[in-house]
């Protein structure tokens, strides 16, 4: 931890992410603290003129709006942006949780079961790292009723399909730490293997998995953003940044700041999490420190 | 090695089967009944039942999943009024929007997403190679630096993002090219590459960062070993040992990442054909999906599953076939 510490972009990161995710959860105070909502339409501050892009500069940028208005609807950007990190966050951090539980376990079960479990499960895990998860993903998220609650379907969809990379990694590792000495130690001493599992295989995985997991953050976010761009993610009048940058392509020639706000969000949100994946496998992974340099 | 081909395409052919099975099991036995949507407000239960065997869906599911296999492989027929009318294989069926068969629909996009999948690996490769070269040889400490940058943004630029951004400079800002819409370069060329420039460029960014960091990586590591060191010893000039010995190691690896690659790009043209409003297969399924036209979502799920799973079997193939040590079992 200390050594992550001394790593400035690690910093930047840690600290720009840990704002994003203050920001999410306090979503509704912050749009309270500014007197606004993410519903209220807003006509008068829009130029029927040109087509309802809002009225003065910066895409009415105000003491009222901060991050001024929705063209079209009018509709406080500030708000919908801090309620859109909810989604972004949100369904991020569901998947990835999801995909380290599945991961674990499959690749746990892999690892210490028999030739014929190894064999069969890794079979699966090949398939699953072959699917095209975004593909997948639209068609799935297409054909479930629209009243099932979105958010933690985007999360189950994004983890069903990308839980692959972790069983790997949890399989390899645990294939080695099972020829260690502690654990023949602990078979020997009568433990059955789902404690052998618990006890004396997971430790060894946290630093791994955790380094991994960390960068399965932002690609989560990536692919979160993908599908709402796409129109399959949360249901309008919920807000999310790949939705709002989706109807931004229709307004980026008038109301360029529309790209700008929840695009420069976006970005600098993924980097910060980049910024720390990288941070953390510099420090808990001496050996791949020139991967990602 | 024929043993070896043999298995690995008896293998690749047991996913896509998989595959099929997975997707049809859950297209057609989800919540959404099409045939209820086909059938439009006021519909009787007359009418309703009239559709469902129209569509085929009054069957059960494994008759349904049998018949869909069989077009596949053989072609079937289909009910079709008093009359019935083939379908040639591969059949996928017909639209459930459109009523033309979705193998047509797919060959009539294909030009549009293989135009910008291999446009847009031609140029990452270039440019890829190209940076990773020159920062892995240490001429540009500066250029070293970008690349890294790039390799750690990548992560972060979703590819629709790179797509706005370059459509606010060059179509609005700037104005030095068209709004990209899709010409067949059959037609024109120049036209074709000139609207295909900025999705390219869009697709692309992410990708070259990687190839940059592939290929400085290997420069690095096949300098430092022997066989370079007795090239150096000979005397052999510096640009003979860049060019003919470290590239050609540094490039190995390149070369079965660029067919995963290829289909990767394929599959995830979706967003870059969606953002920039270009025809292509990607498009197709977002709009399908929208009116939940079964067949033609199926259809392009199995068209990316083939794709995906060909090119990682080239992929093994072209790695046994460009490094003499790797053996095929």
């Amino acid at each position: 931890m200390r050594r992550a510490l001394r790593d400035r972009g690690f910093l930047f990161g840690a600290v720009a992410a840990l704002l994003m995710v203050l920001v999410a959860a306090t979503a509704p105070l912050l749009a309270a603290a500014a007197g606004q909502d993410y519903t209220t339409y807003h006509d008068n501050l829009l130029d029927s003129a040109r087509g309802g892009v809002p009225l003065g500069r910066f895409g009415g940028i105000s003491g009222d709006h901060w991050l001024g208005v929705e063209p079209g609807t009018g509709r406080d950007l500030f708000a919908r942006v801090v309620y859109g990190a909810q989604v972004s966050l949100g369904v991020a951090i569901g998947a990835t949780i999801l995909e380290v539980l599945i991961g674990l376990l499959v690749g746990t079960a892999a690892g210490l079961g028999g030739r014929w479990a190894d064999t069969i499960l890794t079979r699966l895990v090949d398939l699953v790292l072959a699917l095209p998860i975004l593909v997948l993903a639209i068609s799935l998220l297409a054909i479930v009723p629209p009243d099932w609650p979105r958010p933690l379907l985007l999360a189950t969809v994004i983890a069903v399909l990308g839980w692959g990379g972790t069983a790997r990694i949890t399989r390899g590792e645990t294939l080695t730490l099972r020829t260690r000495d502690y654990v023949a130690a602990a078979r020997l001493s009568g433990a059955g293997w789902f404690r052998v599992a618990r006890r004396e295989i997971l430790p060894g995985l946290t630093a791994p998995v955790l380094t991994y997991a960390a960068l399965l953050l932002p690609t989560n976010m990536v692919v979160e953003a993908g599908l709402s761009f796409l129109g399959v993610g949360v249901r309008p009048p919920t807000p999310s940044w790949g939705q709002m940058l989706s109807s931004a392509t229709t307004w980026f020639r008038a109301d360029p700041m529309y790209v700008f706000i929840p695009g420069g969000l976006l970005f600098l949100t993924l980097l910060s999490f980049v910024l720390v994946a990288n941070g953390l496998r510099r420090a808990l992974d001496p050996r791949q420190s020139e991967v990602l340099r | 090695m024929i043993g070896y081909l043999v298995r690995r395409i008896g293998g690749a052919l047991l996913v896509l089967f998989g595959l099929s099975l997975l997707l049809y099991g859950l297209f057609y036995l989800a919540p959404s009944d099409p045939a209820i949507l086909t059938c439009g407000k006021g519909c009787t239960p007359e009418r309703l039942a009239e559709v469902r065997h129209a569509m085929g869906v009054d069957d059960p599911v494994a008759t349904q999943y049998a018949h869909f296999l069989q077009g596949l492989v053989a072609g079937r027929d289909y009910p079709a009024g008093p009359a019935t009318r083939h379908c040639p294989a591969p059949c996928l069926g017909y639209s459930f929007e459109t009523d033309q068969p979705v193998t047509a629909l797919l060959l009539d996009r294909l030009p549009v997403s293989v135009s910008l999948a291999i446009g847009a690996e031609v140029l990452s490769l270039v440019a890829g190679i190209g940076a990773g070269a020159l920062a892995g040889l240490r001429r540009y400490r500066w250029l070293d630096r970008v690349v890294n940058g790039l390799v750690l943004a990548g992560y972060a630029v979703p590819v629709f993002l790179v797509g706005l951004l370059l459509l606010l400079i060059f179509c609005v800002q700037l104005q030095w090219l068209p709004f990209p819409t899709y010409v067949p370069i059959t037609t024109d060329p120049l036209a074709w590459a000139q609207n295909l420039l900025l999705p390219w460029v869009a697709l692309a960014v992410i990708q070259t960062a990687a190839y940059a960091r592939l290929t400085r990586a290997g420069i690095q590591e096949t300098l430092a070993e022997d066989h370079i060191r007795t090239a150096r010893a000979y005397g052999l000039p510096e640009s003979r040992i860049v060019w003919r010995r470290a590239l050609r190691g540094a490039l190995l690896p390149l070369v079965t990442l660029t067919a995963i690659d290829l289909a990767a790009i394929m599959t995830s043209a979706v967003l870059t054909e969606t953002m920039f409003g270009l025809p292509g297969v990607g498009q197709l399924l977002v709009g399908a999906v929208n009116q939940i036209d079964l067949p033609v979502v199926v259809g392009v799920t199995m068209l990316t599953g083939v794709l995906i799973v060909a090119a990682n079997t080239v992929a093994d193939f072209l790695y046994a076939a460009v490094d003499p040590r790797v053996e095929l079992r």
